[in-house]
Formats: structure tokens, C-alpha cells, sequence
């Protein structure tokens, strides 16, 4: 299972990476990251596959997946 | 499998761009195709005085800030001051189709040995998304409130069907709307820099590229917008392609 680390601090809040990620893993979470923008979360019971999709898509470099 | 941010991304600070901007997805597959290629110490970029300028806070790479619409211009002096470097010119559509369109022309037709990464939204961002010449029919911006009108303001400038008549090294479109389309550009971007590295020519790849602020809408739609309407009258894909396959 891999794993997503989402750096929360850089997160504009854009949802592209939840748009994308094809197990509904990141979701938004309706709380406000440290800019003022309504940052993503992970869905603690969803599976990470490790695509990817989230890591190319997110414009200010949040996210990286771990094997 | 592992996916870990660039080294060459500069995670130091922030570019402000706003959210969704595709700017820094471009940013991020110019860097891992420069590191695939391990030339990383060779780039040399010069940005555009426009959103693009903010590429020299996500990058590592030495920037030069060109005036608006001269970023392609500055970047063929650059070669010949520096042959040795990879130059890359990253303006967006608002410069280099509208008051640097005789730059990128040129360069083209002089066939520069320089990558042009035009970052396409079919608006002038930063200036609050004016009408530019890449703006689509009936695409409502700031300058046309109730949609470009092809009678009142011209025709839509597609740049392919200019430069496809030069004997440039490479010309293509890419978007990133999608993680596919993301990954094809990055694959163009790269063989645009070993075009370069082997002398080739002049390559200018243009990007579709979502502006959810200046469209005015969600950052998701945009990137809807890119794959119903703009790709539609911009289509993607390879249109030279000097000793390529085409």
C-alpha cells in the first residue's frame, strides 16, 4: 500500500488532487489551512494505489507518495 | 512506486500563484525532464514580466526577467552569449502572440536553438484577463464581456498554423488539465531540450494552461474547460517534428 504525504502548509486548496485520485483518498476538508484556503484530507479508510495522479496534477508541489 | 518533488523545485518558498494555476505543474515537468536529462546545471530560464516571472521562485534554475514580450527574444541572446546553456523562455500567450509576435516569428524563422514553453490560457493573467490573441470565439475576458466577437476583434490566433510554415526543429501542443496530458508535455518538453542539446533548432511548445481566476471559474471546471472548448480550437499534438517520427 503506498502512501500519500500531503505538506497541508503549501496547499492552496485548489482540489485538482481530489478531482483526479481515482479512490476518493484526498477529500476536502472543510477546515482552513495557515493561507486561509480550505485544505484537502485523507480519508483514513480509502487505499492509496499509488498512481500519482494527485503528485501530477497539484500546482504547488504539496504532495508526495511513498511505497 | 515513488513520486518525490523535483530537487531542482525550490521548496523554500512559495510563487503565488493563484489555486489550480497550471504555471507550476509547468514548473515541475520542466524540472524532471532537466533531471532525467542531467542537466540540471546548464538551464538557464528567462521569464516573462507576468505571471510566469513567479517560475523564478519555484525554480532553482539562473533567471533572467525579460521585458513583456521580449522574454523569447532576450532568451536567443542569451544562446549566443552562452552556447554552452540550455535556455529555456517561458512567456505565456499574452506575450508572445501579441506584442512579442515578432520574436517569437523570428526566432523561429532564424531558427534559434532555444525551447519556447508558451504557457497558452488565452488571456493576459496578470493584467486582470484581457482578450489576447489565443482568446477564443465567444470566450467572455475583461476586454470582451459579452464574448469575442470575430467580426469586432478578429480571428483567434492559433500559432501553429504560422510557425508550421518555418523550418523550426519542433513545434507541438500540450495541456495540463489532466495527469496524462501532464505527463505527454513533460515527454515534449524533453525532447525539446535534446533537440537542443543537439543543435537542432528553434522548439516552441505551447501549453494550454487553466486560469481559474480570470475564466471565472472553479479550478476543476477549468480544467473541463481546457478538454471541451479550448483543446477544440487549439487541438494538442506534434506538428514538426525535424528527424522526429512525423
Amino acid at each position: 500500500m503506498s502512501k500519500v504525504i500531503v505538506d497541508f502548509k503549501r496547499c492552496k486548496g485548489c482540489f485538482l488532487c481530489t478531482s483526479v485520485c481515482p479512490k476518493g483518498v484526498l477529500i476536502p476538508s472543510t477546515q482552513l489551512g495557515p493561507k486561509g484556503f480550505e485544505i484537502v484530507q485523507q480519508d483514513e479508510e480509502k487505499e492509496c494505489i499509488g498512481c500519482g495522479a494527485c503528485y501530477k496534477m497539484c500546482p504547488d508541489y504539496c504532495i508526495e507518495i511513498t511505497d | 512506486m515513488n513520486f518525490t518533488i523535483p530537487k531542482d523545485i525550490d521548496m523554500t518558498q512559495q510563487a503565488s500563484w493563484c489555486p489550480g494555476c497550471g504555471h507550476g505543474i509547468i514548473c515541475r515537468i520542466i524540472t524532471e525532464a532537466v533531471e532525467e536529462l542531467g542537466v540540471s546545471n546548464k538551464v538557464l530560464t528567462v521569464d516573462d514580466v507576468a505571471c510566469g516571472q513567479f517560475g523564478q521562485f519555484a525554480m532553482k534554475y539562473n533567471t533572467v526577467m525579460g521585458a513583456h514580450g521580449r522574454t523569447i527574444a532576450t532568451a536567443a541572446g542569451l544562446k549566443h552569449a552562452r552556447p554552452d546553456c540550455l535556455v529555456i523562455a517561458r512567456p505565456g500567450d499574452g506575450s508572445a502572440y501579441s506584442i512579442g509576435i515578432e520574436s517569437t516569428l523570428y526566432s523561429a524563422i532564424r531558427n534559434d536553438n532555444i525551447l519556447a514553453i508558451v504557457i497558452n490560457n488565452s488571456v493576459f493573467g496578470m493584467t486582470g484577463g484581457q482578450m489576447s490573441p489565443a482568446t477564443l470565439p465567444g470566450m467572455k475576458t475583461a476586454t470582451s464581456p459579452f464574448g469575442r466577437d470575430e467580426k469586432k476583434n478578429g480571428s483567434m490566433l492559433d500559432i501553429t498554423k504560422i510557425l508550421s510554415q518555418t523550418d523550426m526543429a519542433y513545434l507541438a501542443r500540450g495541456a495540463v488539465n489532466t495527469p496524462a496530458n501532464t505527463e505527454k508535455t513533460k515527454k515534449m518538453i524533453k525532447k525539446a531540450l535534446e533537440k537542443q542539446m543537439n543543435g537542432e533548432g528553434f522548439c516552441l511548445i505551447d501549453v494550454l494552461s487553466m486560469c481559474p481566476t480570470n475564466w471565472k471559474m472553479s479550478e476543476i471546471d477549468a480544467c473541463e474547460f481546457i478538454k471541451t472548448t479550448q483543446s477544440k480550437y487549439l487541438p494538442l499534438g506534434e506538428f514538426i517534428d525535424k528527424g522526429g517520427d512525423k
